[in-house]
């Protein structure tokens, strides 16, 4: 593609760029169709789990309820709040969604399969999540309603709290694979499921998932908006469409969480025989599977639950994990 | 340079207006925000892409959530300041004197070439492998000394939320 734009008598720079919207366009083509996928699919598992049908009436096993509850919310009337602060109200679901499509450009979906294998790809990863923290801050005061800022409040001391554990076990990851470039990370865990970073990482794997978890307002952590105390959180004045981009958002923060885990500790795009962006998809699908699974079991956790969790279990976790690693490391050679 | 560049540089000085400009806090925090971003990007097209992402991770993602934070809860009031009140009465033509000394030196030494020319530096110059080496290995010593600082800092507030409480 890229060699075919230059053979037309293009420019380099136009070139990069002809390619790089195009590349953003798949990601966020790919986002729509996996939150559509996504919503039946937690939707028919939490149904599944309080043992009743989930949505059954539009289309075969209700498959096409999604396209309408879109279609209402696109439809829908865009209010923007008496007293908000109008460029920051619009601006918010904007930096949400760009920082979530963001974080794709350096996840591996099979070999050479990539937008751009950054070489500190790890800490591009831990500096775009950061952005996350603000969105919802500027969602939340620029609402001018106090269960908003209440909810964003509660999201950014979440949000920063579990950035910690979350950093820590991605610096594990980085010292097992002797690289920050994601593409190096894969490659370290070929050859057969017993290289997979999951077994000497278990306890980062579980660390990860839990904070991955808190990250993206799963189920049990969904304080930001627990909807009997705080009406709906940081996007209680949102409607529309600008509510479904921070929809949108959340469900591809859940994706991308899950897809990193896949990459980190499952060894990634590879298996035998099926093609390696099959494998991608069924290991991060099964891990959203398990965490939609923890999150319709578990009741939401208290606030001061959630903080001593993240600052007295899961730190010191991510603390022994880089120790452990480093000794693991040095005896591997 | 290219125009990535360009229009960083340009983004940059319109997030320190911002700055300066906006009546209302938390629009400040957000500009100087863009401004970070900015420069982030900048330090990336130099080549520094570690210290670019340190500087989103530690700006954006830490000391501005810090402020924005605080400047939302200590005045959450979503109303613009009614009219512009000078805070340092006297100070601000002597500022502006003082910008405009600054400014002209600053094109004097763009057009001198006051820096030398850049020096061809090693391979992967700026990267991660570069700057742990040159942090672990060269000046270590101020390393621990800037740990032992903000350990000092920090036993401080514990101390001083433990007095009041």
């Amino acid at each position: 593609m890229y060699e075919w734009l230059l053979g037309t008598g293009m420019s380099q720079s136009l070139a990069n760029i002809i390619m790089g919207v195009l590349k953003s366009l798949i990601i966020i083509v790919f986002l729509a169709v996996s939150a559509l996928i996504l919503v039946l699919m937690e939707r028919k598992v939490a149904g599944r789990i309080q043992n009743r049908p989930g949505p059954n009436r539009l289309g075969p096993g209700g498959m096409f309820q999604t396209f309408a509850d879109a279609i209402k919310l696109v439809s829908k009337e865009d209010v923007v709040p008496s007293g908000a602060d109008k460029a920051v109200y619009i601006l918010a679901p904007l930096v949400i969604f760009a920082a979530s499509v963001a974080l794709w450009v350096v996840i591996p979906f099979g070999p050479n399969l990539v937008v751009q294998d950054l070489n500190i790809g790890l800490i591009y990863l831990a500096a775009v999540t950061g952005i996350n923290v603000l969105a919802f801050l500027m969602a939340g005061w620029s609402s001018n309603n106090k269960w908003s800022l209440i909810g964003s409040m509660r999201s950014a001391a979440q949000l920063v709290s579990y950035e910690i554990p979350l950093v820590l076990t991605l610096v594990a990851v980085g010292m097992m694979a002797g690289s920050l470039r994601l593409g190096d990370v894969v490659a370290a865990q070929q050859g057969g499921i017993q290289n997979w970073f999951v077994f000497p990482q278990i306890i980062g794997f579980i660390v990860f998932v839990v904070a991955g978890m808190a990250e993206a307002n799963r189920k049990p952590f969904d304080l930001p908006e627990g909807e009997s105390e705080l009406v709906a959180g940081y996007n209680t004045e949102y409607s529309g469409f600008r509510w479904a981009v921070f929809f949108l958002a959340e469900y591809a923060n859940l994706i991308v969480f899950s897809a990193l885990a896949t990459t980190f500790f499952l060894g990634g795009p590879s298996g035998p025989l099926l093609p390696p962006i099959v494998w991608f998809f069924i290991k991060t699908y099964a891990v959203i599977f398990v965490t939609m699974w923890i999150g319709w079991t578990l009741p939401r956790i208290r606030i001061d639950h959630l903080m001593n969790l993240g600052w007295y279990v899961l730190i010191p976790l991510a603390l022994i994990n880089l120790g452990w690693t480093g000794l693991y490391v040095l005896w591997r050679g | 340079m290219s125009a990535v560049a360009v229009v960083a540089a340009v983004l940059a000085v319109a997030g320190g207006v911002g700055v300066i400009a906006s009546r209302r806090p938390v629009r400040s925090v957000l500009s100087l925000l863009l401004t970070l971003l900015s420069l982030a990007v900048l330090f990336i097209g130099l080549g520094a892409e570690f210290i670019g992402l340190i500087q989103i991770i530690v700006y954006a993602g830490a000391v501005m959530v810090l402020f924005v934070f605080v400047i939302s809860l200590l005045s959450a009031k979503n109303e613009p300041l009614e009219r512009p009140v000078s805070l340092l009465p006297g100070q601000e033509r002597w500022g502006g004197v003082a910008a405009a000394v600054l400014a002209v030196l600053l094109i004097v030494a763009g057009l001198r070439h006051a820096y030398p020319a850049a020096r061809s530096v090693f391979d992967g110059y700026g990267a991660v492998r570069a700057f742990g080496e040159a942090l672990f290995y060269e000046h270590v010593f101020v390393l621990q000394l800037a740990a032992l600082l903000l350990m000092v800092a920090v036993v401080g507030v514990v101390i001083l939320i433990a007095r009041r409480s």
